[in-house]
């Protein structure tokens, strides 16, 4: 289980954006963590839970959004559907992973005095 | 102070980051890249479960090879030097990477461990990471090309059940095909089916490193790979399956 690294990257990175704006405390953090990402959502809140103690965050609420997988042809930009061949079923050109891969820190909401 | 009323209250900002979370990890990993390309160096992050043979390929790449090749090794363990003995004693210089409960290998650990390896006086290096299906691949680690070790006896659907070990993998190694005669219901047909929808360019290789068999293949990816990435059109998936199940 990774979430705990995750969640203390998280936290290093919001850390950083606490001491460039001054702030006092944090209110709210909001990532984007996509299916195929390889991160329990649930796993993570958990381990914000834990970690967020005793940091600017540890009156923060976690806010997660989850995106679904969704894969497109290379080539022309189909959808290529799940349980098939993950290729283009017009063109044969293999999919690309379009959305559900993200791991991404999209905000901090944060209380400057 | 609010600035608005003069209410004395602390105002609240919103601010847009847009970042990855593993931005860190990421940073450090194009590091390890920058020196790996500059030095002419393939890297590889061998990823796969406890016990797929891992260990055991990368001895008989080394036999296979003979001293043709000047390889390296770093080896994840939670605990014990027992893999990099190995892989020493089979003639790759290799170090251990102790991560004790950490299930998986970082851009940083590898940094670190590179160190105090003779990376650069060869020209392949071997991340054995932590046997684990999930996280290893999660982290960027500087590498190359992913190879995963599937093992025959794990499953047929094991890649439909780890979907994200296996979309990031650049080769699959079917480890351990002498053993097929021994296991009537694994079909490698259906291994490779469930490869083909979870792998986008789907590429695999039956091994053994008992037998020797595919190795020859498997030191033909590798010196393709050499060239640059994505050089392995013509691996596919096996001859054994009809071109419609093929990617």
């Amino acid at each position: 289980m990774h979430e705990y690294s995750i969640v203390s990257a998280l936290l290093d990175r919001v850390d950083d954006a606490v001491r460039q704006h001054g702030a006092t405390a944090v209110h709210r953090i909001r990532v984007q963590i996509g299916e195929l990402s390889g991160i329990e959502t649930e796993l993570l809140r958990e381990a914000f839970a834990v970690v967020r103690a005793r940091t600017a965050s540890a009156e923060a609420e976690l806010e997660i959004t989850a995106i679904a997988a969704q894969w497109r042809c290379c080539a022309c930009d189909q959808i290529v559907d799940r349980g098939h061949r993950l290729s283009c079923p017009e063109c044969r050109t293999p999919a690309r992973l379009a959305a559900g891969g993200e791991i991404l820190l999209e905000r901090v909401e944060m209380e400057v005095p | 102070m609010c600035e608005t009323c003069g209410c004395g209250d602390s105002d609240v900002v919103s601010v847009e980051i847009q970042e990855s979370i593993l931005a860190t990890n990421d940073h450090q990993a194009a590091h390890n890249r920058e020196h790996f390309v500059r030095d002419g160096i393939l890297a590889i992050n061998l990823m796969g479960s406890p016990g797929s043979g891992k260990t055991a390929l990368l001895e008989a790449t080394a036999a296979a090879l003979g001293g043709d090749r000047r390889l390296t090794a770093l080896s994840g363990d939670l605990a014990t030097d027992h893999d990099a003995d190995r892989l020493r004693a089979a003639g790759i210089p290799s170090l251990s990477i102790t991560t004790g409960s950490a299930c998986h290998l970082d851009a940083k650990m590898v940094h670190k461990a590179l160190h105090h390896t003779p990376w650069d006086e060869s020209d392949t290096l071997f991340i054995e990471n932590v046997g684990n299906l999930v996280c290893p691949a999660v982290y960027d680690l500087g590498q190359q090309a992913n190879v995963v070790a599937l093992a025959v006896t794990e499953g047929e659907d094991k890649p439909l059940k780890y979907p994200v070990m296996f979309r990031k993998a650049d080769l699959v190694l079917l480890t351990k095909v002498d053993l097929l005669p021994h296991l009537p219901g694994i079909s490698i047909e259906r291994i490779a089916a469930a490869l083909a929808e979870t792998m986008p360019r789907a590429a695999m290789i039956p091994v053994s490193a008992v037998t020797g068999e595919g190795i020859g293949s498997w030191i033909e990816w590798l010196e393709a790979e050499r060239l640059g990435p994505g050089s392995h059109d013509a691996v596919g998936l096996p001859d054994s399956m009809t071109d419609e199940m093929k990617v």
